[in-house]
């Protein structure tokens, strides 16, 4: 519970229909898109500019109040749950897209403005801003960048973290820092712009992003391949890029998706397949078509049973029809769905969804698999029912072991997802001990009093490796 | 093995939490994983940019007050009130929650326990027990309404300004009431019309009550387009209301009690199809299978009655004769008349029929179909939000008529009732920059048809 003195303090800064603790407000902001995860924090502010930020940070930090920044709440590691209570600070407010300078190519933006609204605006000008996370109509650019969110095109493009150039942050005490700028070259001191990108609202309070865009490409074309083995797809995806192709977007579905979208969209999708990959290349018109020509040869050769490429826009929209309704398919089979990102080098992928499927199969779990394969980020995704609590025990262990297989094929816990408190038990197997501890001497430099969204990222306690062996 | 279904046990103190829990599909509540994609579907949100305003965070707390998490208090009546119930979130989730039907079991468990003040209890009860379910009442009333516009007493009342007396906006609402009627389609056409040229299916047609009486010529000209389209159609005349608003306003049984006298006269014809034209009504009769489920009696002959539910403009260009339209009086060398449609949420959202009456616009003749920015969302009319939550809908309709004005055209047609008040209301409030007539689809079409010979 906040004391009287700190509740009129707030109140002040930003008026009272923008600090909050009515029941509505606390419930409606105990919990984001991860399953499974609810806390009532103690109040809710919504700030509208840095300044706010920043006095608001002084009394917390002072007061030794927990503050959890939040956009839309959308992600999928639990990284918005107020877990010791506290203040949830709501960006929505700071929603404006500041500038957009034609001659730099950059924008700046306020943390809470809707990522596809963003993209939308800079299409309109002829410009193009790549990260492209699925849930982009409803993310903010700050969650975005506290995540470090990838998407659909962060095999040729990159994700968030290569299009932030600078930013303006308040740190805990209330400390206002820009980092970068609109500068394609910077080495003055430590990299903070990279830094703050994906640290998860554990270091400061992202207020004000510098973004870089890019021009965008002429056209466009996809094309989906089948194949009985997932070998097969699984070699064609390491061909491609070692014949040095990089499409905009190289993407698979296993059998386990392949049937579930079937069955929810009847786009007649073959059920004998052991995998799809849907495949999409961007640019200048002459380059499109030898690249896409080139995929279909190494399709060929991989044995891919059936290769469709999309003669216009409305067929290949049609193709990606398939990948975009996995989610929602799957969403549709069981209560709750637990979509996962374990990330291994892209040459190990058939590896990791035979991994994965055994590991479901071990624990009685259904598990499905699809995701970026071009960039080796995959989606197991687990359907269960959060009632039934036996279950989720078993989907938990099953978990644990696919993060093991992935750090064991050279991956990660997280491909763009970021730690949180889903993957925080996990964090010191991909990174060691002294990764851990020097990551915590970071968040002790910005966050001395540890106020900026305690108990993420850093687990008390290192889950036990299931499997104590190294290939 | 553990129970995966199910309701938790939990004893509450609060008497509306109690009924929430009885009420409350918890599967459904269950369902929603909080991904968030309903929000940018979702008007309220929208308007407020707040959580507690959007589908998300509805569900959210209807959970918390079953699993006592949080007390339903006053703001949480609120906030379930301030819901449009335009249904746009249901089509953008991901894990198909059924918002529609966790909202109007919050709202009935809501309506339980009210406490309504003496004058709006005697309104809802002269509304929802006498005069849409009595039909004799209605057209009484559209009689009393028609001699009270034909008379001139309206511009009687209108010059003295005594329409100020009542809130604001039943006084701007009466401004743009059409004329009223006490003569319905059957009384003028008689309760079977056949179809020009070879039947391809027997239809029955559902008039409604508001649009019988507010809208009769929009019916007459219903039945002339389907027959003009192939189809015999009867028009059974002991049909009742729909139930669509007494559903809306948490009166369920009332709503089960309107349908089991619709679904046994439907029943008796043995019709292919049953034909709306009020995506509202529609929305409703479509999903009566759902309403009826706990009654043993009907619920077979519900499945019945819903799968045959359909809404004219899908109708006709699904399975009919589509006749030919064209701008009449229209000289080759003029410009073409501009044409843009708002869509009736419960029509778009409910019944899936969006693109059905874009189709029918594109085949008029010289005329150019524009179309509106934000035209799948919700004008703020939603039965009768527009009276209860004014503000609200208010500042949905201003946002909305600043993409109408952007059209440029000349006519804004619509598939539901309510939907052309507010279309109405809104061309009167905040005057577009050209002429511009709302109209119901049906009518316009009616006046373009071209009849081969």
């Amino acid at each position: 519970m906040l004391n009287e003195a700190v509740v009129r303090q707030l109140r002040e800064i930003v008026g009272g229909k923008f600090f909050r603790t009515d029941q509505e407000a606390l419930i409606t902001h105990s919990y984001d898109g991860t399953p499974m995860l609810q806390a009532l924090p103690d109040a809710v502010i919504y700030p509208e500019s840095t300044e706010q930020v920043s006095e608001i940070m002084k009394i917390a930090n002072s007061n030794l109040i927990p503050i959890v920044t939040r956009g839309s709440g959308s992600n999928l590691c639990g990284g918005t749950v107020p877990l010791q209570g506290g203040i949830v600070m709501v960006m929505h407010r700071m929603n404006k897209i500041i500038e957009v300078d034609m001659e730099n190519l950059t924008a700046i933006v306020q943390p809470g403005v809707i990522t596809g609204q963003f993209i939308t605006h800079v299409e309109g000008l002829g410009l193009f801003y790549p990260p492209d996370p699925s849930s982009m109509k409803i993310s903010t650019i700050g969650g975005n960048i506290a995540e470090c969110s990838g998407g659909l095109r962060g095999l040729k493009y990159g994700t968030t973290k290569d299009y932030v150039l600078g930013l303006t942050a308040v740190l805990a005490n209330g400390s206002i820092i820009r980092t970068g700028g609109k500068l394609t070259k910077d080495v003055a001191g430590y990299d903070l712009t990279k830094l703050l990108v994906g640290s998860e609202g554990t270091l400061a309070v992202i207020t004000e992003a510098i973004l870089k865009l890019i021009p965008q490409p002429k056209t466009k074309k996809t094309m989906v391949a089948m194949y009985k083995d997932i070998y097969g797809a699984a070699r064609t995806v390491s061909k491609i890029i070692k014949n040095q192709i990089i499409p905009a977007t190289l993407e698979i579905l296993d059998n386990p998706t392949i049937r579930v979208v079937d069955d929810f969209a009847k786009i007649g999708l073959p059920l004998d397949m052991a995998a799809i990959l849907i495949i999409e290349q961007d640019g200048e018109p002459e380059m499109v078509e030898r690249d896409i020509e080139k995929i279909q040869l190494i399709c060929k050769e991989e044995q891919a049973d059936r290769i469709d490429v999309a003669a216009d826009r409305e067929e290949a929209e049609k193709l990606l029809t398939a990948r975009r309704s996995a989610f929602t398919a799957l969403a549709r089979l069981r209560p709750t769905t637990i979509l996962e990102d374990a990330t291994v080098p892209r040459s190990k992928i058939a590896e990791m969804i035979l991994r994965t499927n055994a590991i479901a199969q071990k624990y009685n779990v259904n598990i499905a698999t699809f995701g970026h394969a071009g960039d080796g980020n995959l989606h197991p995704t687990a359907t269960t029912d959060a009632r039934d609590h036996e279950e989720v025990h078993r989907v938990e262990e099953a978990f644990a072991e696919i993060f093991e297989a992935a750090i064991e094929l050279g991956g990660t816990i997280t491909g763009e997802h970021g730690v949180g408190v889903v993957k925080a038990p996990y964090l010191e197997w991909k990174v060691g001990e002294a990764g851990v501890e020097v990551m915590k001497g970071i968040k002790g430099a910005f966050d001395p009093l540890n106020i900026l969204n305690p108990s993420k990222i850093f687990a008390k306690e290192t889950k036990k490796r299931v499997v104590v062996q190294h290939g | 093995m553990a129970s995966t279904t199910g309701k938790p046990v939990i004893e509450h103190a609060n008497p509306l939490a109690r009924t929430l829990l009885e009420k409350l599909d918890y599967d459904q509540l269950t369902n929603c994983m909080r991904c968030g994609f309903c929000l940018p579907a979702c008007p309220t949100f929208h308007e407020t940019g707040m959580e507690p305003a959007s589908p998300r965070g509805r569900i959210a707390m209807m959970k918390a007050a079953v699993d006592g998490l949080m007390v339903p208090d006053q703001q949480f009546q609120d906030q379930m009130n301030l819901c449009l119930g335009c249904r746009a979130c249901e089509p953008s989730c991901p894990a198909d929650v059924k918002y529609g039907q966790l909202i109007e079991q919050t709202k009935e468990a809501i309506e339980e326990h009210a406490t309504h003040s003496l004058p709006i209890k005697v309104i809802r009860k002269t509304v929802f027990k006498n005069l849409f379910p009595k039909r004799g009442s209605l057209k009484l009333l559209g009689g009393s309404l028609a001699v009270y516009q034909k008379s001139g007493l309206q511009k009687v009342v209108q010059s003295t300004g005594v329409m100020k007396l009542f809130p604001k906006q039943l006084s701007e609402m009466e401004a743009i009431l059409p004329s009223a009627s006490s003569k319905g389609v059957v009384e003028r056409l008689g309760t079977f019309y056949p179809a020009k040229g070879e039947a391809i299916a027997k239809v029955a047609m559902f008039r409604g009550c508001i649009m019988d009486v507010m809208f009769a010529d929009t019916n007459v000209n219903t039945v002339e387009l389907l027959s003009a389209a192939g189809f015999d159609v009867y028009i059974p005349e002991s049909q009742v209301c729909c139930g669509a608003l007494h559903a809306h306003s948490g009166e369920m049984n009332g709503a089960r009690e309107l349908a089991a006298v619709n679904i046994d006269i439907f029943k008796q014809l043995d019709v292919d199809y049953i034909v709306s034209n009020a995506g509202g009504c529609g929305a409703l009769l479509v999903e009566y299978d759902h309403l009826m489920q706990d009654n043993k009696k009907y619920s077979e002959s519900a499945k019945w009655f819903a799968s045959r539910v359909i809404d004219v403009s899908t109708l006709i260009v699904e399975k009919g004769r589509v006749p030919k339209f064209a701008q009449k009086e229209s000289s080759p060398h003029a410009e073409k008349i501009k044409v843009t449609y708002q869509d009736s949420c419960h029509l778009r959202n409910v019944m899936k029929g969006s693109s059905a009456p874009r189709k029918l616009m594109k085949e008029i003749v010289n005329a150019e179909y524009v179309e509106m920015a934000q035209s799948d969302r919700c004008c703020g009319s939603a039965g009768i939000y527009n009276v209860v939550q004014p503000e609200m809908a208010g500042s949905i309709l201003e946002h909305k008529m600043e993409h109408a004005n952007n059209t440029q055209a000349s006519y804004m047609l619509t598939s539901n009732p309510g939907c052309l008040l507010q279309m109405k209301l809104g061309i009167e409030k905040h005057k577009p920059d050209q002429t511009m007539k709302a109209m119901h689809i049906v009518d316009f079409l009616h006046d373009r048809m071209i009849l081969s010979e």
